[in-house]
């Protein structure tokens, strides 16, 4: 054997080896990022919508691509607090918003939930006055409390945004995030300490509440220097400027660093932040304290609620929960069933190069599903037929070049000839066939992309995956698996490659 | 040796009725368009007592939906159930439809499918992009890999055409059998026509590389001698690649079956269509073209 074929082979057992790693060994996947196969939402059923914003009504000095990132903001906000796995939220386009949402099978729910406008709230927090007789949780100056606390976020009687059809209020306590510091997380109802009532003020003897509609112009992060912290600015219009110095008024006379001094900004009813006001404030001000991510993320948030983004549901599919973990067996099952049958007819068919096709086949889907596993590729319905599509077309390559070899033999070339010569004669028509399947593939890539068909997407991926690697499964694994059987001389006999039926044809032809 | 080219009049006939009939089918009862392309609300619902069928319509018409198309839909004996097929409806009525159904015993939640009509035109002009670009795509990439060849363009196009026969056939089998198989015209099956013209053309393209390969050492031999030549050495590749991708796909066909069997069999239907076409069409067509018959070809099918 030549260094080259050495190393193939090498490279061949190496990577075999990872695959199959990856696939049986639950923790190697794991190191390597990935949480194993991801099912799309054919297969877990779920609720499919897709949006349209109206920019109709759109601020002349707003950028459509700020509000719909706002928008898109707010609503995987609104989304992740429904606790689904893996959901999809992808904009279309200039103004359309997919959204998937696996496990919701009831799409009234989900769309009350994602709401039809984007307005942010604010809210005042007050302690509870403890009701049977439990001790109230001792507020440090520092902020930092010795017992949970627990914010209620409860709709004043202002509230324009009704409760959530079937969504549960979300409860809050004060514990210690990564950095040590206490800060609200959510917790059970039942260790409830504090409320957050709507943050109003009153103007012409009207008690009104304070939302991002008052914001004067957008909501900026601006850092000065490469080391200093970012800092987030807004302006009040006049109203709103009105009800900010009424309501900082009232919260800088509470006690430092207590939870009643913080101003809490929830997203409709969902908690975003509670930042500690430090001294009244009218038109503009700054929050401070935040890290970069967190500025840009908050500064999203406000952005999008400062203006009125009405959104139109313009396709909804109910996609049916039950199929999911029948269609993974059926689909283990068919594919199982599809290379045993393959195989079967490989090995009669070209016998000893039949056998070790069989081979690469096995580690062509060793390799495609290990890949599937590290990519972040979600496997839909059509996903997996692309896949075991591509396991009969895999196939090709390698009867391209068996074919060709057994008319080598036939012109009378030594075993060893021949097979050298199918691979490189065969090589033009598995290149130029292939490169036209990953024509259609990318057409399709990009036409599920445009059209908002995660389906269609997977489907290209898979299937493109699938041809790459059946290339260099045929053209790399196969060719020098035979190399290294050729060397061990035992099979170079003529009747492992061609039996005796198709031999008295070969001579019956007269060739 | 079996002679290939004499009978091409043949093939192309034979395409030629499953393509008109096809297109009868199509004139009579139209083709099975999917909600994805029409546009429209489409719903499923059930009922633990029966339901008239004729309540449901005037349920519909109430509400300011006479258009609805109501099919009842197999359940068990004692239940009933019904598909309703209506224009978009706005999420109010939507609302209210749902009451009124739960009003008069509907069990479960609504099923509940819709597409705006924009949505559904754009779909339908992206999809049918889609396919012309691949064609395109093709068409240039096939012209180009066979560039030193005289008149690679030829290629190029007669698998372009191959391509095209088996869309066509694809969507005749549909227009055909898509009321008796419950089949439907939609994003899925458009993702298996453009898999199928993959497909078709990479079987297409090996009987070319052949042809290519023979014609450089041809020597005194005729186009048409090649050409038969080249098909009779691909033959068995031809055959066995497209059986051992059948049986992957009949394999999920049979054991997957729910939701994905329109898909699975625009995937049958087109490599059955598109190993013919390689075989039966393209190459046929380069020497239609190489002999200039073009016109005889016509009169003669004709009569054929």
């Amino acid at each position: 054997m030549r260094t080259r074929d050495k190393v193939l082979l090498l490279l061949t057992v190496v990577l075999t080896a990872l695959a199959l790693m990856t696939l049986f060994w639950p923790s190697f996947g794991e190191a390597m990022n990935r949480d194993g196969l991801q099912l799309g939402l054919e297969l877990e059923g779920g609720a499919h919508l897709v949006y349209e914003a109206d920019f109709s009504e759109l601020p002349e000095d707003t950028d459509p691509d700020d509000a719909m990132s706002g928008v898109m903001a707010v609503i995987e906000k609104r989304i992740n607090t429904y606790g689904v796995s893996e959901p999809v939220i992808q904009k279309i386009g200039e103004d359309r918003i997919l959204i998937q949402i696996p496990g919701i099978d009831d799409l009234e729910e989900a769309k009350a939930r994602i709401g039809e406008t984007a307005l942010i709230k604010f809210k005042e927090f007050v302690l509870i006055e403890p009701e049977n007789g439990g001790t109230p949780a001792q507020t440090t100056g520092s902020g930092v409390t010795t017992s949970p606390v627990t914010i209620i976020p409860i709709e004043g009687p202002l509230s324009e945004i009704p409760e959530f059809k079937g969504g549960s209020p979300v409860f809050f306590a004060l514990l210690p995030d990564e950095d040590g510091n206490m800060d609200l997380t959510e917790v059970p109802k039942e260790e409830a300490k504090y409320k957050a009532i709507p943050a109003t003020g009153v103007i012409g003897g009207k008690e009104i509440e304070l939302t991002s509609q008052y914001f004067k112009g957008k909501v900026e992060v601006r850092t000065y220097s490469s080391n200093s912290q970012p800092e987030l600015y807004f302006e009040w219009n006049s109203t709103g400027a009105e009800l900010f110095q009424q309501i900082t008024t009232r919260l800088s006379a509470k006690e430092e660093n207590s939870v009643e001094r913080r101003l809490g900004i929830f997203v409709g009813n969902v908690y975003e932040d509670a930042p500690h006001v430090n001294e009244p404030i009218r038109e503009s001000g700054v929050i401070t304290g935040l890290s970069y991510d967190e500025a840009t993320h908050l500064q999203n948030f406000l952005n999008a609620g400062r203006i009125d983004v009405p959104l139109h549901t313009i396709e909804q599919h109910d996609v049916d929960p039950t199929l999911g973990d029948k269609f993974v067996d059926w689909s283990i099952q068919a594919g199982i069933i599809g290379m045993l049958l393959i195989i079967f007819f490989l090995i009669v068919y070209y016998r000893m190069p039949g056998a070790v096709a069989s081979i690469a086949l096995l580690i062509y889907a060793a390799l495609v599903l290990a890949i599937f596993q590290l990519w972040p590729i979600t496997l839909t319905l059509a996903g997996i037929a692309g896949f075991i599509l591509s396991i009969g077309m895999a196939v090709d390559a390698n009867v391209l070049i068996f074919e060709r070899m057994k008319e080598e033999i036939r012109a009378g070339r030594t075993l060893r000839a021949s097979m050298e010569l199918g691979f490189n004669r065969a090589w033009s028509a598995i290149r130029d066939s292939n490169v036209s399947t990953l024509i259609t593939c990318l057409v399709l890539g990009i036409m599920g992309n445009k059209l908002g068909a995660p389906s269609v997407e997977g489907f290209a991926w898979t299937l493109g995956i699938g041809v790459l690697m059946s290339m260099f499964s045929a053209i790399v694994i196969t060719r020098t698996l035979m190399r290294f059987l050729g060397t061990t001389g035992v099979v170079n006999q003529r009747a492992l490659y061609i039996s005796a039926m198709q031999e008295k044809m070969l001579s019956g032809e007269g060739r | 040796m079996f002679n290939f080219v004499n009978n091409r009049r043949y093939y192309f006939a034979l395409s030629s009725v499953v393509i008109i009939c096809g297109i009868i089918f199509a004139i009579i009862s139209g083709l099975p368009w999917g909600i994805e392309f029409t546009g429209g609300s489409i719903m499923t619902i059930g009922f633990d007592e029966p339901v008239e069928k004729d309540n449901i319509a005037s349920l519909f018409a109430d509400k300011g939906h006479p258009e609805a198309q109501i099919q009842s839909i197999e359940t068990d004996e004692t239940k009933c159930g019904y598909i309703i097929q209506t224009k978009e409806l706005t999420d109010a009525e939507q609302t209210q439809i749902a009451n009124s159904l739960r009003e008069i015993g509907m069990t479960g939640e609504l099923e509940f499918d819709s597409v705006s009509n924009p949505i559904a035109d754009e779909k339908a002009r992206g999809a049918a992009i889609a396919v012309v670009i691949a064609a395109v795509a093709i068409l240039i990439y096939i012209s180009w890999a066979f560039r030193k060849l005289p008149k690679p363009f030829r290629y190029g196009t007669c698998a372009v055409i191959a391509l095209i026969h088996d869309v066509l056939v694809v969507i005749a089998f549909f227009a055909i059998f898509g009321s008796t198989l419950n089949l439907e015209i939609n994003l899925i099956f458009i993702t298996g026509l453009l898999t199928v013209i993959g497909y078709s053309v990479n079987n297409t393209i090996v009987v070319f590389d052949r042809i290519r390969e023979n014609l450089g050492k041809a020597g005194r031999q005729g186009f048409t001698t090649v050409v038969n030549n080249s098909l009779m050495e691909t033959l068995s590749r031809s055959l066995n690649t497209s059986l051992t991708t059948l049986m992957a796909v009949a394999s999920v066909y049979l054991f997957v079956g729910e939701n994905i069997e329109s898909f699975m069999l625009v995937l049958i239907v087109g490599i059955i269509a598109g190993t013919y076409s390689s075989l039966f069409i393209a190459s046929q067509l380069l020497i239609v073209w190489e002999t200039g018959e073009f016109g005889r070809l016509f009169r003669r099918t004709q009569t054929a």
